[in-house]
């Protein structure tokens, strides 16, 4: 890393980066999930429907993506409100990253089974 | 040079008018002002600052969503199931509390809102042509418009025996 390179290519930039690509792609799974439940006004057999693609296996692995993005862009928010209002966030930046990183791995294993057991158990039964 | 220019560098001379640097220094009437100085036509303050409020918004809305989104996520898609029990019966059974139903037009606008902001600054920081970025900004837009209301109309609307 060259000399004077406090933020591009490291730990500021790429949490950057990642808050920006979750929020994106977090932004059009909302939009899409607004109009999805707008079913429940059409009938209770158009919202089944439309919840039953959630149950497929494939979707409901993209389920979990959603709450690895989601769980991501909320802890690393929190972060950047510290980095804001908190008078040593800036200071402490780095080593709030990496808790974030840490408490979004514990969580997302957490998540794995309450979140896909509808897949496993359509897999392997139970 | 344009007549704000010419109001601008004055001979001291005129100093006491109230024009021009105003310094008393001879040199004044030579000096040319810097593109980006105030002139008359500048506004001497913007009625409201958009985009510190866009900015206090992001992390307050975003301190809420936190909570309204996990909790979210964990009734729909962890506890007792997830997805598996998703139905209209299990909307219709949650939408019966006004507890539930606040706490869905909260999330659904404020997460609306901060999302479409996020957008704006994505937009605003890759769409490089004027009107590339006014497009994307106004289709952002009448979408968010549209889906803030459908789903607004949608929580107050909703029939459980439809």
């Amino acid at each position: 890393m060259p000399a004077g390179t406090l933020y591009r290519g490291r730990e500021g930039m790429w949490s950057w980066v990642a808050h920006r690509v979750t929020g994106v792609l977090i932004f059009f799974f909302l939009f899409a999930h607004v109009l999805d439940t707008a079913l429940v006004r059409v009938s209770p057999e158009a919202y089944d429907s439309v919840i039953a693609t959630y149950k497929i296996p494939l979707v409901n692995l993209m389920e979990y993506g959603l709450v690895a993005a989601i769980l991501f862009h909320a802890l690393n928010g929190l972060r950047v409100v510290a980095v804001d209002f908190w008078a040593k966030g800036p200071k402490y930046q780095k080593q709030m990253l990496w808790t974030v990183v840490g408490v979004w791995v514990v969580l997302m294993a957490g998540s794995f089974y309450p979140v896909l057991e509808h897949t496993l158990r359509t897999w392997f039964g139970g | 040079m344009s007549t704000d220019t010419n109001d601008l560098v004055v001979p001291s001379l005129h100093a006491h008018t109230g024009k021009g640097l105003g310094t008393g220094n001879p040199a004044d009437a030579f000096v040319v002002e810097p593109a980006r100085a105030r002139t008359r036509k500048t506004p001497r303050r913007t009625r409201t600052n958009f985009e510190m409020l866009a900015w206090l918004f992001m992390r307050l809305s975003g301190v809420v969503l936190v909570v309204l989104v996990l909790g979210h996520l964990l009734i729909n898609l962890m506890l007792d199931g997830g997805v598996s029990r998703v139905s209209f019966a299990f909307v219709a059974g949650r939408w019966a509390s006004p507890f539930w139903q606040g706490w869905d037009l909260l999330m659904l606008w404020l997460a609306m809102l901060h999302g479409a902001n996020g957008m704006r600054t994505v937009i605003n920081d890759y769409a490089e042509k004027d009107a590339t970025r006014l497009w994307l900004k106004g289709l952002l837009g009448v979408a968010t418009v549209f889906t803030v209301l459908l789903g607004t109309l949608v929580i107050f609307t909703f029939d459980p025996n439809i």
